[in-house]
């Protein structure tokens, strides 16, 4: 199943017409999702209007970590099978991975500051995904610095696997250090916490969210595979 | 067992006639002593902050003898040998790690008394910054083994390193700060000799999984 769309000429010819289509999709939804979660969705009792950045903050947050589990997938796989399509979609998920956690940072601290009153707190939820966006940083960087493309791959794979350990804290970090970021409100044992008038919006979003990074994940991959093509005729152009 | 003895007796010997904690040590002395200058000399201020500080200041002394670690190895043929050896290329880290321990985070941890000192904490508690700090090391250096072998042929890695690195200082620096200034000292110790396990059984195993792709 997996070989089959590891072999990168299928892979362009799927994504010619899926990349677009997981982009349509992803306008189709912020079209819904954004005026729903930023006009027409209800207040928050205690927070007023200012709950409507948890509909741009909680589906960043859930995909910066989405995303990187890819990588980490992805890596795995080009570690193990030594697929060139995996090194090329875990290094063209991370810029977008990286943005996602950006994303996540900033809106919590726009947010923040008028519910807090406090723009920056050194909580564990806030300290482990500010580790997240370093440790994207950090993978791009390892990738930018070394020339052989099959080298840089499973070097920023390891990176990657490493990397993985920093999930669990991100998720389980409102549990082990109860400070100011709320605990988890919609994956609870005793059901979700949140109203179901804002869930709609909420899953709106994080569906666009998820279309988007398809849609930009496919571009990315399908620029590097024709880079490599291009890169690979000038060299026999220069062979002969 | 003897691969480990001779190759972390070689790396002692490399690593003393390089100057051994020498530049680490002046680089971690250099940092506090820059401390109460930026601080003001302030009495309570600096019982605060000073734990913390040196041992962000060891942090990054054990984090700038870090990208030459493999670097020799792999320009001169050593990084071969160790393949070639039949002992398995984990161990053979493990003792390099184990060496750069012993010539730097251990006098650095030794510094850290007469600094945490200079910083005015108080003298009951200069042996559990000692100890924190020789924990810490060991983390930093597990941690750092992995980063120094991901970029260990790459020029002039030294920021990059940095990068890579230091997210994942966190979790020592947080519980290893936190017992150097005293707070649920046993506990963290717990946590931070948690962390120096883990990155000492792990760390190896990541770095030579690199360094084989090195060799390549």
């Amino acid at each position: 199943m997996l070989s089959t769309f590891a072999n990168p000429q299928r892979f362009m010819a799927l994504s010619a017409w899926a990349a677009p289509t997981a982009l349509a999709l992803a306008a189709l939804l912020f079209a819904i999702g954004l005026p729903w979660a930023l006009i027409y969705s209800p207040a928050d009792y205690q927070q007023g209007e200012t709950v409507r950045i948890m509909y741009l903050h909680v589906p960043a947050a859930w995909w910066s970590m989405g995303v990187y589990a890819f990588m980490g997938a992805a890596s795995f796989i080009g570690l193990v099978w030594r697929h060139v399509l995996a090194d090329v979609a875990a290094r063209a998920a991370a810029p977008i991975g990286a943005t996602f956690a950006g994303l996540c940072l900033v809106t919590g601290s726009l947010w923040g500051a008028p519910t807090w009153g406090t723009w920056w707190e050194w909580d564990g939820r806030l300290t482990s995904m500010l580790a997240l966006f370093v440790i994207y940083l950090g993978y791009i960087a390892l990738w930018n610095a070394i020339d052989d493309e099959d080298r840089a791959a499973r070097l920023a794979a390891i990176l990657c696997l490493v990397g993985l350990i920093n999930l669990p804290i991100i998720k389980f970090s409102v549990d082990w250090w109860s400070t100011l970021h709320q605990p988890a409100s919609i994956l609870r044992a005793e059901g979700s916490a949140i109203h179901a008038s804002m869930m709609g919006p909420l899953f709106t979003m994080a569906g666009a969210f998820l279309s988007l990074f398809v849609g930009l994940l496919m571009l990315n991959m399908r620029s590097a595979i024709l880079r490599r093509r291009v890169e690979s005729a000038r060299l026999r152009a220069g062979a002969t | 067992m003897s691969a480990f003895a001779a190759t972390f007796k070689r790396e002692l010997g490399l690593m003393w006639a390089g100057g051994g904690a020498l530049a680490p040590l002046g680089y971690f002395l250099g940092a506090t002593m820059l401390v109460p200058l930026a601080m003001g000399p302030e009495r309570a201020l600096l019982e605060a902050a000073g734990p913390p500080l040196v041992w962000i200041a060891a942090a990054l002394a054990i984090l700038a003898t870090l990208e030459r670690l493999f670097q020799a190895d792999l320009e001169d043929g050593s990084l071969d040998q160790m393949l070639l050896s039949s002992a398995p290329l984990e161990l053979l880290v493990l003792a390099k790690g184990a060496a750069l321990w012993c010539v730097v985070a251990l006098p650095l941890a030794l510094a850290g008394a007469p600094a945490a000192i200079a910083l005015q904490a108080p003298i009951e508690r200069v042996p559990t910054i000692v100890a924190s700090l020789a924990l810490g090391g060991a983390a930093f250096i597990g941690v750092g083994l992995v980063g120094a072998a991901v970029t260990a042929g790459v020029r002039r890695g030294g920021v990059l390193i940095a990068l890579i690195v230091l997210p994942f200082f966190a979790p020592p620096i947080i519980f290893g700060a936190a017992a150097a200034s005293g707070e649920d000292v046993g506990a963290a110790i717990s946590i931070l000799a948690g962390c120096a396990l883990g990155a000492a059984a792990l760390g190896p195993i990541a770095a030579a999984a690199a360094l084989r792709l090195q060799a390549e």
